[in-house]
């Protein structure tokens, strides 16, 4: 197996969060700039019943693109879509966003592993997985998707996230995912697919 | 198993659900089809799409069980109220210059959503002169949703819901509760129409004054996306409504040019003129 940190181009990342999960975006969101190439899709666990607010607040702190996602939508890279709250945002051939009104996963809707899995199975090596802060293990499951299809696994380290109880699960479950401070992980995403730049 | 051995497995095991069935998957969105079919062959015990494809040809009994995994969603009554209380607003007034209604719940599962729209008729004074189609793929599900018995424990968040949709009534106005289970009103069910229908192999119907189709299309793939707005569009009278799901869009399909939109946030649109 290769090691966590394969340097396939990365197409999309993947992020995952819950409790806490508003500031660590707050913190690595604003770091990419007009010119990522790469497609951000996030899962943050919200209550069910009321709109979010997500890709309003994210709209003021980010340089690029944010929106919450909508069905059949194409994936566009250097954008970034949260998924609506009380549906399963999925990757589907395309690629293009789908979204599931089907059952909880792992009491969420949205669920981490749903996104993980679904992206997994579309994008291969050419994805990046993060799990930030959170109090449930929703996106273990997901992150080892995403490595048994040789993609790139990265966790907030688990004694530096506002709930660990997420991250900690993931690199139990995926141990040889690159574990970082947010601030590793920001550093990661701006040199992301350096190549590519214009 | 590698996953392409599982997209050749379930390719396979549509056709020949098709074959032996004549219920047409083939126009499911993948991504969420490989989830319930994952879900599926862990409940039947298989360890292959391949040995679920065994027992669904060989199996009696096999087909409606699968059926159930792979169709039957759980919604609520008055699910996004918002979108009922759009529908007062601004489709109503219209409802009302009709002498007589028709009305299309597609893809309507165990009724949450039927019942919701046969109380909010009856709060707006029509009803009486209405008929509501509610379709469905699943036998089953019909079944349940013309039995319209949901259990006690659901009912105050389809309360709060009918509150927040613009409420005339109380929803208590229109269930008995009975051994731990609320069995809607018979009255509201002389209104309604179950039946069997496909939006992937059949075709139009009725003429219709309003199509309700949510959280139906994010399980279709474009082509049969397409396919569904367009009995939507033939099946919709002149200036005739369709509100879909709060989450989808009718902006990826075919269509989207014979409609206008009525509710953004909420929507709804309505068939054009021309």
């Amino acid at each position: 197996m290769r090691t966590a940190g394969a340097s396939a181009r990365i197409d999309a990342v993947v992020i995952g969060a819950s409790a806490g999960g508003i500031e660590a975006l707050s913190v690595l969101l604003p770091v990419l700039l007009p010119g990522f190439r790469a497609a951000v899709l996030v899962v943050v666990h919200l209550p069910r019943e009321r709109p979010s607010l997500l890709a309003d607040i994210f709209t003021q702190k980010c340089a690029v693109p944010v929106i919450e996602a909508v069905d059949k939508e194409p994936v566009m890279p250097g954008t970034i879509a949260f998924a609506p709250p009380d549906y399963h945002l999925l990757v589907d051939e395309g690629p293009q966003l789908s979204l599931s009104a089907d059952a909880l996963v792992n009491f969420s809707r949205p669920s981490v592993d749903v996104l993980f899995e679904s992206a997994a199975d579309v994008y291969g090596t050419h994805l990046m997985g993060i799990i930030l802060t959170g109090g449930n293990s929703d996106g273990a499951a997901g992150l080892e998707a995403i490595r048994r299809v040789g993609g790139m696994a990265v966790v907030q380290q688990p004694e530096t996230a506002q709930t660990s109880l997420m991250p900690a699960s993931a690199l139990q479950r995926v141990p040889d995912a690159q574990a970082l401070p947010l601030d590793g992980i920001a550093t990661l995403l701006r040199t992301l697919n350096p190549g590519d730049r214009p | 198993m590698s996953d392409r051995d599982f997209d050749i497995e379930l390719r396979l095991l549509i056709d020949a659900i098709y074959l032996k069935y004549h219920y047409d998957f083939r126009g499911y969105a993948g991504a969420s089809m490989k989830r319930r079919m994952t879900a599926a062959m862990v409940r039947f015990g298989c360890r292959t799409l391949s040995q679920l494809q065994d027992r669904l040809l060989h199996e009696p009994g096999a087909f409606p069980a699968l059926l159930d995994f792979l169709t039957v969603q759980v919604s609520d009554m008055f699910r996004d109220p918002g979108y009922f209380l759009a529908l007062r607003e601004k489709v109503v007034p219209l409802l009302r210059t009709y002498p007589s209604l028709k009305i299309w719940v597609a893809g309507c599962s165990a009724g949450e959503e039927v019942y919701s729209l046969a109380i909010l008729l009856r709060e707006e004074g029509l009803l009486d002169r209405s008929l509501i189609y509610a379709t469905d793929i699943n036998p089953g599900a019909l079944q349940r949703a013309e039995a319209g018995v949901y259990e006690v424990e659901r009912i105050a968040g389809f309360s709060d819901n009918h509150k927040r949709s613009g409420a005339r009534s109380s929803l208590s106005d229109y269930y008995t509760a009975r051994y731990g289970h609320a069995v809607f009103d018979k009255s509201l069910r002389r209104h309604i129409v179950f039946s069997d229908h496909s939006l992937a192999t059949d075709s139009v119907f009725a003429e219709v004054q309003l199509v309700s189709c949510r959280n139906v299309l994010i399980y279709f793939n474009r082509e049969l996306q397409d396919r569904a707005v367009d009995l939507f569009r033939e099946s919709l009278c002149r200036k005739g409504f369709l509100g879909i799901g709060a989450k989808e869009s009718l902006r990826f399909t075919a269509s989207a040019d014979a409609f206008d939109e009525v509710a953004r946030e909420d929507r709804i649109f309505q068939k054009r003129a021309a």
